[in-house]
């Protein structure tokens, strides 16, 4: 499965509780080459030393559930959901 | 039979929940049963003393999610009408965190529809809970990575 590396763009990404946390911010604009929210989790878990593994997260993109391996376009909302815990 | 539509409502609140004003909400003239739901901030979590508690809502995707979840029970359960709000925002021990209710002609969908609804929203929503604890500390909830974990162990079924 070659798949063409990405160019270089920005997308958006949301951090919430624990990630929020650990990256010290809420959210922030990422200019990068990561094809997949896979490889956007890995890239931003170096960066931040976030303990959570991509394992125990779901992915948002553009406010729904997406596959960790779809292709990210510029501009996208991303958003790494950590196990939920309301009610 | 029945006088009006069927209907599903899900909120998220900022603010405290008045479950008398969703219970009204809820009235239906072929309703013969209530069932409510409210989830409370209690004092103890895994053997701790809890002071208080912040719900953080990720609010697009959880009012996505949350209107699914009704619109499955209104689709699972003979229920006339069905509701929840869930708060975000820091609450108090004893504050109301979750209140669900459904209404139906007779109990039994009622109930099944209530316990579904509260199950399938602590599951699925993204909605997160850090609580502070008597000592002064604090953490989210289901968010702790058990034991100290290598780079190296986790890349074993990544894809290179």
């Amino acid at each position: 499965m070659a798949e063409a590396a990405a160019a270089r763009r920005a997308l958006r990404v949301r951090y919430y509780a624990l990630l929020g946390e650990q990256a010290g911010r809420a959210g922030e604009q990422v200019v990068t080459a990561a094809a997949t929210a896979r490889e956007l989790y890995a890239e931003l878990r170096l960066r931040h030393r976030f303990s959570l593994p991509q394992t125990r997260l779901r992915v948002a993109v553009n406010a729904a559930f997406a596959d960790w391996d779809a292709p990210l376009a510029a501009g996208d909302l991303v958003v790494f959901v950590p196990p939920v815990a309301g009610g | 039979m029945h006088d009006t539509a069927r209907a599903a409502r899900f909120a998220l609140a900022e603010t405290a929940i008045d479950p008398e004003a969703l219970r009204a909400g809820l009235r239906h003239p072929a309703a013969g049963a209530l069932a409510t739901f409210e989830g409370w901030v209690r004092n103890h979590a895994d053997g701790r003393n809890v002071r208080r508690l912040e719900y953080q809502v990720y609010a697009e995707l959880a009012q996505a999610e949350g209107e699914r979840v009704l619109a499955e029970a209104l689709r699972r359960f003979d229920v006339l009408a069905v509701h929840c709000t869930h708060r975000s925002g820091i609450l108090g021990i004893g504050d109301l965190a979750v209140w669900v209710g459904a209404a139906a002609a007779h109990r039994a969908a009622a109930f099944d529809a209530c316990r579904y609804i509260i199950d399938e929203i602590k599951q699925r929503l993204p909605i997160w809970k850090r609580e502070t604890y008597a000592e002064g500390d604090s953490g989210w909830v289901n968010c702790q990575v058990a034991a100290p974990e290598s780079t190296a162990s986790e890349v074993t079924h990544g894809s290179e």
